[in-house]
């Protein structure tokens, strides 16, 4: 107790100073002069109690974790199924959850869909750079940049060449891919820090590029009206366009405007179910375990004939691709894009989501990009106080998962001994 | 069948002003086991990186069958057929036994990406052999039982005989050990003695071999190459080695 007591007037100092000068004080202005206005009586109560909260905290820590051992942790483990039922019922439980991800749209709220749609965007960015991150180990700080990239391609194909939706997604994700390609080949020989500094200088260049390249890409002001995707050709529109057919006349039906939210959810579907089996197989490739194996031991993979470089590429270029991908379907689903969705705040949110679920851990990031987006519609209420939810958040995780929600668990290839 | 596989001749390998490597030559022989030895710091291992690709030596020539390899990545010279292992053993350790020759054999697999996606037979064919070449070797340096185990949770001396190993998947002409016996006990260190000897015997390898272990050096090597501050001491048989002044007067010092 004695030894903590130090540490704890320690802490509740700082807690009192930051506390003061944030929200304590403030400066007013009055006329020419600045004056110092201190906050009000029950703001100052407020304080006291933060300072004296964190004493007390400080002081008792050694107890109170002490106390914390003591609880019983519940093994989760020992509540699933045991091994082969498990192997048994995996088959069922994804097949469950594809089916309910296909009905569940025509049972809730219009926003609801909305809301997993965007959801779904961020699942496929977070997949995308987890490729990057945790299976190749680089860390990537301007992943934002291949979105655009693939946004923009969409945009400005289908508004200088009418080009559809379904013919721009591949070359959003190939043109991105190349950007990826591009970039990477410079700066691959560069290692962690060094790299996650180019890359984001990397991901500023190209917004930058975005809002100036005025002629084109139209500036700040961005491109509005862009096509949605169509149904084999049939529009999700009130009225049709020229030569073309609307959803709603086709079948017969009236119009209904959830349709086109539905249909872009189920778009979103299809794309991150693509996006999941590709990197579930590309793990289980030799490319996978070369990956692993380059973050473990480069010089030893180089001994061995591997090409460092070659390997780090792919990973590199093909995490840039999903980004294409999701940004294609962004601009469709958007409407209409500028570059101030494609800030570095964007980048930190996707690298956040990757950290939150667990380096390399698919289902991890899945899951993170789910609470990553809809914990901030759920908090929308503490309008300004949400910033400091999210922190409040991110400080409790690494306190209590600091390898994210599900740590990788990389599927062992097994020599079966017959 | 006495061709020269690998020559190395005037290596010079220059840091700033420290020459660490000074007109080094040597010939292996195909089938041959050639170790390199000398007192600590006499630059065995530099001319190791050198060889395999490391370092750029900074004059000199490296020749492996006949072709001119100074200069080349580590990488491109292994795949040539020059596999090398390190001092300290460095494993893929959070990767099973199994893996780890997998990923050496990378370049065998089909990595064609398209293959890979939709698990073609061909694909899968490639993933066989692979599997069988791997069981082999695990086999061949009695690891078998422990495939699926991570590679970090094995003992020393098994983790020394999987690098052995993650080399001969790779399938090399000429297999470079430095200090291989390095941290064994004398019964691991037989072992391996038996399991190079049976690597020349049977499987037709030249092993480059650097050692402290005189008496692994003397038993199994066909020739000697004696190394002292850089610079060629000595070069002849076990024997002739054992008998040359040169040598014992760098070993034991002036006497």
């Amino acid at each position: 107790m004695q030894r903590a007591l130090f540490p704890a007037l320690f802490a509740a100092g700082v807690t009192f100073l930051l506390t003061c000068l944030v929200i304590g004080v403030r400066l007013q202005q009055d006329g020419p002069t600045l004056t110092v206005v201190g906050a009000d009586a029950e703001t100052w109560g407020w304080i006291g109690f933060a300072v004296v909260a964190v004493f007390l905290f400080q002081l008792f820590q050694q107890p109170l974790s002490a106390f914390k051992q003591r609880l019983p942790t519940p093994d989760l483990a020992a509540l699933l199924p045991n091994e082969p039922l498990r192997r048994r019922l995996r088959p069922w439980l994804i097949a469950l959850v594809v089916v309910g991800l296909f009905v569940w749209p025509f049972l809730v709220s219009r926003g609801a869909v909305d809301l997993a749609t965007l959801t779904l965007i961020y699942v496929m960015l977070g997949l995308g750079l987890n490729i990057v991150v945790g299976f190749a180990g680089l860390l990537d700080l301007g992943y934002v940049a291949f979105y655009a990239v693939g946004a923009y391609t969409y945009a400005l194909l289908s508004e200088y060449f009418g080009l559809s939706f379904w013919v721009c997604l591949p070359l959003a994700g190939l043109l991105a891919a190349t950007f990826g390609c591009l970039l990477g080949f410079p700066v691959l020989r560069l290692r962690g820090d060094y790299l996650a500094i180019v890359t984001l200088g990397f991901g500023e260049i190209i917004r930058i590029l975005l809002n100036n390249w005025t002629q084109v890409t139209g500036g700040p002001n961005g491109i509005g009206g862009i096509d949605k995707p169509t149904l084999f050709g049939l529009e999700f529109n009130r009225r049709a366009g020229e030569g073309s057919q609307t959803f709603h006349e086709f079948f017969g039906i009236s119009y209904d405007s959830s349709h086109k939210v539905i249909f872009l959810y189920l778009v979103a579907v299809l794309l991150v179910l693509f996006t999941v089996y590709v990197i579930n197989r590309i793990q289980r490739m030799p490319i996978g375990r070369a990956w692993e194996a380059l973050r473990e031991d480069e010089i030893a993979c180089r001994s061995l004939g591997l090409n460092p470089t070659v390997i780090k590429l792919s990973a590199f270029t093909l995490g840039a691709s999903f980004a294409g991908f999701a940004g294609c379907f962004f601009a469709a689903r958007q409407g209409f894009i500028s570059p101030e969705s494609f800030t570095f705040i964007e980048s930190a949110i996707i690298l956040a989501i990757v950290v939150l679920g667990g380096m390399g851990s698919q289902l991890g990031v899945i899951l993170a990009a789910i609470a990553m987006t809809i914990l901030p519609e759920l908090a929308r209420e503490f309008q300004e106080y949400r910033m400091l939810m999210f922190g409040g958040v991110m400080v409790l995780m690494m306190l209590w998962r600091p390898q994210g929600l599900l740590p990788m668990k990389r599927p062992h290839l097994e020599l079966k001994t017959s | 069948m006495n061709k020269t596989l690998l020559s190395v001749s005037g290596l010079v390998m220059r840091f700033g002003g420290l020459l660490a490597v000074d007109g080094v030559s040597l010939a292996v022989k195909h089938r041959q086991i050639h170790s390199v030895i000398g007192p600590n710091g006499a630059g065995k291992t530099t001319v190791f990186n050198c060889i395999s690709g490391f370092y750029t030596p900074t004059g000199g020539e490296v020749r492996y069958r006949g072709q001119p390899i100074q200069g080349l990545s580590g990488h491109h010279i292994s795949r040539l057929g020059l596999v090398r292992t390190f001092q300290h053993v460095r494993l893929f350790a959070n990767m099973t036994l199994i893996e780890n020759l997998l990923v050496a054999q990378h370049r065998h697999l089909n990595t064609n990406y398209f293959a890979g996606l939709f698990n073609t037979p061909s694909y899968r064919r490639r993933q066989r052999e692979a599997m069988d070449r791997a069981a082999y070797w695990l086999q061949q340096v009695e690891l078998l039982e422990h495939a699926n185990r991570e590679a970090g949770n094995l003992s020393y001396g098994q983790q020394r005989r999987l690098d052995i190993a993650r080399c001969m998947v790779t399938e090399p002409g000429l297999l470079m050990l430095d200090e291989p016996a390095a941290g064994l006990n004398p019964r691991e260190t037989s072992e391996l003695d038996r399991l190079i000897v049976r690597l020349r015997d049977e499987h037709d390898i030249s092993v480059l071999l650097i050692e402290h272990d005189m008496g692994l050096v003397m038993g199994i090597s066909d020739h000697i190459t004696v190394i002292n501050q850089g610079a060629p001491l000595a070069d002849g048989s076990p024997d002739q080695i054992r008998a040359n002044p040169d040598v014992i007067k760098a070993y034991l010092g002036e006497s």
